[in-house]
């Protein structure tokens, strides 16, 4: 029994062994630094967010006695005289995903300690991100100029638009902060704040590269659920 | 009685990082108000759950008047009626018993009894404070707005809350929104804390299974508040942009005033389940650090190990667990199909099986344990009783055939009120009593504190028990008066009448207990480093109150569990976490116990 206490992995099989290895002494998960393990939690509550909204959206789509107005057509791109259905968040979705493979690079490299590379990965990122948000404001805006509000639409139920506009503008918040928090990131390790290890400015806490890895992180996450809402709300 | 010191280690292991940066601030205002220190912190926590939770007793005793003596007192309108019931409801769950338990207790024990130096992110812990002081200065502007705070009960079913004609529906049920949304967002913060700094922060030698039930219980309690609490966040979303915009959410359609509202289609269902898929977890959020501390309490006072430990540790999992599937048992009445309330019936009255095993574990920890009658050994047998009392009526109210009649009437309040408002409540006036030396240096005055238990705790007997009978007798709750209403007997306005004296002399005895905190504050014994010869770290500090950093120079080293009491041959009745086993003092005598060393 007294390797149950022991630092390292006890490697004893099966469920048993699962279970004292978390429970081992002073990390439940060896090698993983605070802020990863946060960012962990946090995602796995936001997970539930999202889950919960898309849910509800469910809910009032089954409950409306009003006909659901047809995805492919009200996200139709007109594009050389004919309608093209879900062509936009073809390329939305393409470009978001492309943004994962940028960060993922950008985590690697970091890890290389390339601190140019790094930034400009973390900056082209930011960049897929961002134009990501700019045709979703595209979007938003034909939509809206289509007479689509959260209260009404043209063509059905009144909840089209409520969940259309919170689901996507909350998932919008969420990759702008990232867009944000992408560009602070790559000014830190363009000016070598990780490398030298220097505090941050409000947290005092000292830079390191995992950091780049925790943010890639919420990235991926941001990214994941864009696939589960594109399912839901324009394949469905 | 255990024979040997349980599963001690000779040696600790060794240090896996280097430690912790703390940032050690320089003026006033960075020790104590814009501290980053989890201690300060806990105690800003505490202090502003206290204030907000006293304004709610007001109001409850408003309402009691009111029911007690209808006719003779003229205190409140029915408008303001409802309002007090919700905001009483919503500011003790919410904002005072989640507050105190996870923001208050979790910051002061956590890292101490951890062995950390401090919470994983103290900047992201300051800024969860001041982020729920933020809501509840919110919640409290509801008071102050046009047509006051909410009236739709604490539960705030839609179409309700949101109808024009309930108190509130213009500006309070926006800021109680609001004030909930920003709740959420402060908690999630502090929250990610306490869990990093359990699972990934603990001293040498800590395992989980050598966390004593205390941290626990906060424990469970926070990963379930971070993953029930984005329920109530998407809910509350959703029902202010019902309120704001005119979305159909939860919105059917409806006839208002004689006009056809311009919502229609929405689910006021989903917001039932979304509202109880966190409200019931929330009950446990509450239970949870209760349990945890009470098991301290009593293992403590009663000078022995806690019975059963790895089964306690389990039974806060599994309770945890089971409580994110509960949740529709809220809404036997709310026309679901049967068969889901069949399906819930039956995960509620499973719940009673790990719940029955802490209490039997509780019960025979006491069991020929040498039990000391100090004050906070009382809250923990009393906590004990009430709980056991309001799980029993529990039971009852979890089979759809009862509840069904029984919903919506004084039964109903009577069990929460004893298993989830006395029962937490008495663990924390325990968990004061008994840490109130760490984080002051000085003793509560004993007498004083025996008083104000013995008051407070038949005193809510004789409120809440009563109430059972209100409600077997059919009397519905949140009515303003009942009048000449036929189905209800005159002798309930007797009942009625004691209750609310009964509830006076209560709220008179908190009185007490807030004298006693501050005159100890000044003129109370000095307690020492460890008056209660407990076995936890945080009593094996070398400065009583701890200082920042909270271990001085070195972190302490753990070597077994926290309860090491009355172990066979040794010569004090307690071993500490850090003492290694060869450090303890032994009497001579005893060779034959000695099993631990092998």
């Amino acid at each position: 029994m007294a390797d149950r206490r022991t630092s390292g992995p006890t490697l004893e099989p099966g469920w048993r062994g699962l279970v004292s290895d978390l429970a081992s002494d002073q990390r439940a998960f060896k090698g993983v630094p605070w802020s990863k393990a946060m960012m962990w939690l946090f995602l796995l509550s936001d997970i539930f967010i999202f889950a919960c909204f898309l849910v509800g959206y469910m809910q009032v789509r089954i409950t409306t006695p009003e006909p659901w107005p047809s995805a492919s057509e009200v996200f139709a791109l007109h594009l050389g005289g004919r309608d093209i259905p879900l062509l936009l968040i073809a390329i939305m979705t393409f470009i978001l995903i492309s943004s994962s493979g940028t960060m993922a690079l950008a985590v690697k490299c970091g890890y290389e300690r390339r601190r140019l590379a790094t930034g400009g990965l973390l900056i082209l990122t930011a960049l897929l991100g961002a134009s990501f948000v700019g045709m979703q404001a595209f979007e938003w805006t034909t939509l809206i100029h289509e007479g689509v509000r959260p209260w009404s639409n043209p063509w059905g139920a009144a909840q089209f638009g409520a969940a259309f506009f919170l689901i996507t503008g909350f998932h919008g918040t969420h990759v702008t902060i990232g867009v944000i928090l992408l560009i602070v990131m790559a000014a830190k390790v363009v000016r070598g704040s990780l490398a030298a290890e220097r505090p941050g400015f409000l947290t005092r806490r000292r830079g390191r590269y995992e950091m780049v890895e925790t943010l890639g992180l919420y990235w991926h996450f941001v990214d994941l659920v864009w696939v589960f809402i594109f399912a839901f709300f324009y394949l469905w | 009685m255990h024979e040997r010191e349980y599963e001690a280690s000779p040696e600790a292991p060794p240090a896996e990082t280097g430690e912790m940066e703390l940032v050690h601030p320089r003026t006033f205002i960075g020790k104590y108000i814009w501290s980053q220190d989890a201690k300060v912190i806990a105690i800003q926590y505490a202090v502003t759950a206290t204030a907000i939770g006293l304004v709610a007793l007001v109001l409850s005793l408003l309402m009691r008047l009111q029911l007690g003596f209808p006719n003779s007192l003229s205190l409140i309108d029915p408008e303001s009626y409802l309002q007090y019931v919700t905001m009483h409801g919503m500011i003790m769950v919410v904002y005072l018993l989640t507050a105190i338990f996870l923001g208050g207790f979790g910051n002061y024990l956590i890292p101490l009894m951890c062995g950390a130096r401090d919470m994983a992110f103290p900047y992201l812990n300051m800024l969860s404070f001041w982020v729920y002081l933020a809501s509840v200065l919110l919640l409290v502007a509801g008071f102050f707005v046009g047509d006051g705070s909410s009236g739709a009960g604490w539960t705030l079913y839609p179409p309700q809350a949101i109808s024009q004609g309930t108190p509130g529906a213009d500006g309070g049920i926006v800021l109680m929104l609001v004030s909930l949304a920003v709740f959420i967002i402060g908690f999630t913060m502090g929250g990610l804390n306490y869990v990093v700094t359990v699972l990934q922060g603990r001293t040498r030698g800590m395992t989980l299974m050598r966390l004593p039930l205390t941290v626990w219980g906060i424990f469970m309690a926070t990963v379930m508040a971070l993953l029930a609490f984005p329920a109530l966040f998407v809910a509350v979303v959703m029902m202010l942009l019902d309120r704001l915009l005119g979305t159909s959410f939860f919105m059917p359609e409806m006839l208002g005033m004689g006009e056809e509202g311009s919502q229609r289609g929405g689910s006021p269902l989903l917001f039932q389940h979304l509202f109880w898929f966190f409200g019931h977890p929330e009950v446990y959020i509450v239970a949870l650090p209760a349990f945890g501390i009470v098991s301290d309490l009593i293992a403590t006072h009663a000078r022995k190990n806690i019975f059963g430990y790895r089964m306690m540790v389990w039974a806060i999992i599994i309770i945890g667990a089971l409580s994110f599937v509960v949740w529709a048992h809220h809404m036997y009445v709310s026309g679901m199909s049967p068969y889901f309330g069949f399906l819930f019936a039956t995960t509620t009255l499973i719940v009673a099986v790990p719940t029955a095993l802490k209490v039997y574990n509780w019960v025979l920890t006491l069991w020929r344990g040498d039990i000391h009658l100090t004050v906070p050994m009382l809250f923990a047998i009393g906590f004990l009783f009430t709980f056991v009392n309001g799980g029993l009526s529990g039971l009852f109210l979890g089979n759809v055939t009862v509840d069904v009649p029984l919903s919506d009437t004084y039964f109903v309040v009577g069990h929460f009120h004893m298993v989830m408002a006395v029962a937490p409540v008495l663990v924390i006036f325990g968990a004061i009593y008994h840490w109130y030396p760490k984080i002051t240096g000085r003793m509560l005055d004993a007498t004083l504190g025996k008083v104000h238990f013995w008051v407070t705790f038949l005193g809510t007997y004789a409120i809440y028990y009563p109430m059972h009978f209100l409600g077997l007798a059919g009397v519905p709750r949140r009515y303003y008066a009942y009048g000449e209403t036929a189905f209800v007997p005159d002798s309930v306005q007797s009942l009625n009448a004691f209750i609310t004296i009964a509830a006076l002399v209560v709220a008179a005895a908190q009185l007490l207990f807030l004298f006693n905190l501050a005159w100890s504050l000044f003129r109370g014994r000095e307690a020492g480093p460890n008056p209660w010869r407990a076995t936890t770290l945080e009593w094996q500090t070398p400065h009583t109150p701890p200082r920042h950093g909270n271990f001085g120079d070195e972190l302490p080293l753990v070597y077994r569990w926290p309860y090491d009491y009355s172990v066979p041959g040794v010569k004090d009745d307690y071993i500490p976490q850090n003492v290694p086993p060869q450090a303890v003092e032994r009497e001579p005598a005893a060779d034959r116990g000695r099993g631990g060393e092998s």
